[in-house]
């Protein structure tokens, strides 16, 4: 098999590899009694999916949102991105997951209030070794796509919340994860600007990036291809298995 | 399920973390500029004492070099009667027969006064001091002529003097073009007005200087010749070779006054002027302690000052750990971060002492000292501190759980 071919069924098999897959995954906070965040999930999520993992507040979907994005290690069960099982990975090597295969999306942007939107966004490569040069080169091309390309000099507090937000939504982008985590991303926006947030989400989405949106607002949830509701850490309604 | 290997590790490129430590500091200016004062006040405080004290020193070692470390001075001590003793006409001559002697020139007293004319009153040139003078003094004391020339044997049997530079200057007498002072009652010429040997500092005095600077001096020979006074010198002014001097010190008294040895003193003036410069040295000590106790300050501040930007910051942190960053390059970020805020106050607190050192030593007219060791010392104690103080908050840092540091604050 030459080099050419072997890199084509690399290739094909990665297509069908799940962006993120949870098998059997239970959470357990230690206390007296030990507190059961997350009780037995499954769920795969493909590549290009935009899903909403939706539940009332205490229902397991930010311990969810921690496991999923590698910044929290499940008790048991098996986490795999973009087939890389996590779960047992070390700290130094979960720090490589999340710099190369994950982007994350916060409710309060956490923004640099020093750096300039450029600078913001290129910080989402800071870590994966690569030149500031072709860092703030990417940075450049995914504010763009964000709709920003005219904002890109200035700071955090000359930008408006849904301006701040997209600024964020770049920094996660502008890596190219398998998987872009977005915790409640129009939890601090008016219902305007969280619609114009909801409409580039499903953009990016269209352009191939997978997007797993955390949130208790079903209203968004519903807006979204696939809803994945949680109750008591279980997941009690897959929108994709029921279809 | 395969895939493409992951890299071991994220990586934080050393520029990068430079840029990113430095992008924390610029964010807070104000309290980065306040954080890094309490540095700059030590490290200035200490680069200034060692600057002034050095600058000082220097002073003095300028005017010890100018002196010579190999000149002494022998004196006549108290007589057992209690009155002056003299010392023996011969002295002078036994004494340039010891070896290593290179000049030997003496000075004797004369009992009058030196005065502008006759109308003067003689209170007011009160101070003032007639010698005899051997043509070579100025050779033996390393002195120099401000104008005229001094008295050689010729003009040493003749009325003319050469006037110290404060006698000059009190009877106003700057040129020697036929001035004429009156001392003792006759008329001499000013054929010479010497340099200070004071010039650059009154604060440390040597009989030397006072004697000589004070003195209007006239031949032996004329001495002699008008006023009646003896041949004995007063003091005499001894220049050996350096490497001989203790010897030549241990014989002086024998050699001087072979019947009364231990009524002879000999000094050697540059002593007075070690003397000062330990005496300065033991300020230095307490300053440089006092400089030491602000940085000690100085760092707990910035200890102070990165704890709290580590729980302000805990968002950051999180952010940090999210985008990829592992615990080592948060703790390198926050360590960088107060070791530039610790130099940045040590550059300041060299700059500092610098500009104190340069405006008071040129205040005092000295020479602008500023030890290079003093700067790295300075430099090296910022680090060191900068390193201590960080060492902690940056472990804090690192440790804190991503999780916990996304919490909302």
């Amino acid at each position: 098999m030459s080099a050419i071919q072997a890199d084509a069924t690399e290739a094909t098999k990665e297509s069908s590899i799940p962006a993120l897959q949870l098998r059997g995954v239970v959470k357990e906070y230690p206390g007296s009694p030990p507190v059961r965040a997350l009780n037995g999930v499954d769920l795969t999520v493909s590549r290009g999916e935009l899903a909403a993992v939706v539940g009332p507040s205490g229902s397991g979907k930010s311990t969810m949102l921690h496991v999923m994005g590698t910044l929290d290690r499940p008790t048991q069960g098996s986490v795999h991105i973009a087939g890389h099982e996590v779960s047992s990975l070390s700290d130094r090597r979960l720090s490589a997951v999340r710099s190369e295969l994950v982007g994350f999306v916060f409710q309060q942007f956490f923004l640099l209030d020093g750096e300039t939107a450029l600078d913001n966004v290129a910080t989402g490569l800071l870590y994966s070794g690569i030149s500031a040069r072709k860092r703030r080169v990417a940075a450049a091309e995914t504010l763009d796509r964000v709709g920003l390309a005219d904002r890109m000099t200035h700071r955090p507090n000359e930008l408006s919340g849904g301006e701040r937000q997209r600024v964020a939504i770049a920094r996660a982008l502008v890596a190219r994860p398998e998987l872009v985590l977005a915790d409640e991303p129009t939890g601090n926006l008016d219902s305007k600007t969280s619609e114009s947030i909801e409409a580039l989400l499903h953009e990016l989405n269209s352009e191939g990036a997978t997007i797993i949106v955390v949130t208790h607002d079903n209203e968004l949830a519903d807006s979204l291809p696939r809803q994945v509701r949680f109750r008591d850490g279980e997941i009690e309604f897959d929108s994709k298995e029921t279809s | 399920m395969s895939a493409t290997p992951l890299p071991r590790s994220s990586s934080f490129r050393l520029s990068d973390v430079f840029a990113t430590s430095l992008s924390g500091l610029t964010t807070r200016k104000l309290r980065t500029a306040l954080s890094a004062l309490g540095i700059t006040i030590g490290i200035g405080a200490m680069v200034a004492v060692l600057g002034l004290s050095r600058s000082g020193s220097a002073e003095l070692e300028d005017r010890i070099a100018a002196l010579g470390t190999n000149l002494l001075q022998v004196s006549a001590g108290q007589g057992f009667g209690g009155g002056d003793a003299a010392l023996p006409e011969e002295s002078v001559s036994m004494i340039s027969r010891i070896g290593p002697v290179i000049s030997v020139a003496a000075v004797g007293a004369v009992d009058r006064d030196v005065l502008l004319n006759d109308v003067v009153n003689p209170a007011q040139t009160g101070g003032l001091t007639v010698k005899t003078a051997d043509p070579n003094l100025l050779e033996a004391v390393n002195g120099t002529l401000a104008v005229g020339r001094f008295i050689d044997s010729t003009t040493g049997a003749t009325p003319t003097t050469v006037l110290g530079s404060v006698t000059a200057e009190r009877l106003g007498i700057r040129s020697v073009d036929g001035t004429q002072v009156l001392i003792g009652g006759e008329w001499f010429t000013v054929v010479g007005i010497l340099s200070s040997f004071d010039d650059q500092s009154d604060e440390v005095e040597t009989p030397l200087f006072n004697d000589l600077d004070r003195a209007a001096f006239i031949g032996v020979d004329i001495a002699e010749q008008l006023f009646e006074t003896t041949r004995s010198p007063e003091t005499i002014y001894v220049r050996t070779t350096e490497s001989a001097i203790d010897d030549v010190l241990s014989v002086l008294p024998a050699t001087a006054d072979p019947e009364n040895p231990e009524e002879v003193e000999v000094t050697r003036p540059t002593d007075a002027l070690e003397a000062q410069e330990a005496a300065e040295s033991t300020f230095d000590n307490l300053f440089l302690g006092l400089g030491a106790v602000a940085l000690l300050v100085g760092g707990i501040g910035i200890a102070n000052v990165m704890v709290i930007a580590v729980i302000e910051r805990r968002n950051e942190i999180g952010l940090r750990r999210a985008l990829g960053a592992t615990r080592a390059h948060v703790r390198r970020q926050f360590l960088l971060e107060a070791l530039l805020l610790s130099v940045l106050g040590g550059v300041a607190g060299v700059l500092l002492g610098a500009g104190v050192t340069a405006f008071w030593a040129s205040n005092q007219g000295w020479r602008i000292v500023i030890p290079p060791e003093a700067i790295v010392g300075g430099l090296i104690a910022a680090v060191v501190i900068g390193a201590l103080a960080g060492l902690y908050p940056a472990m804090r840092a690192a440790r804190l759980a991503p999780t916990e540091a996304l919490r909302a604050s």
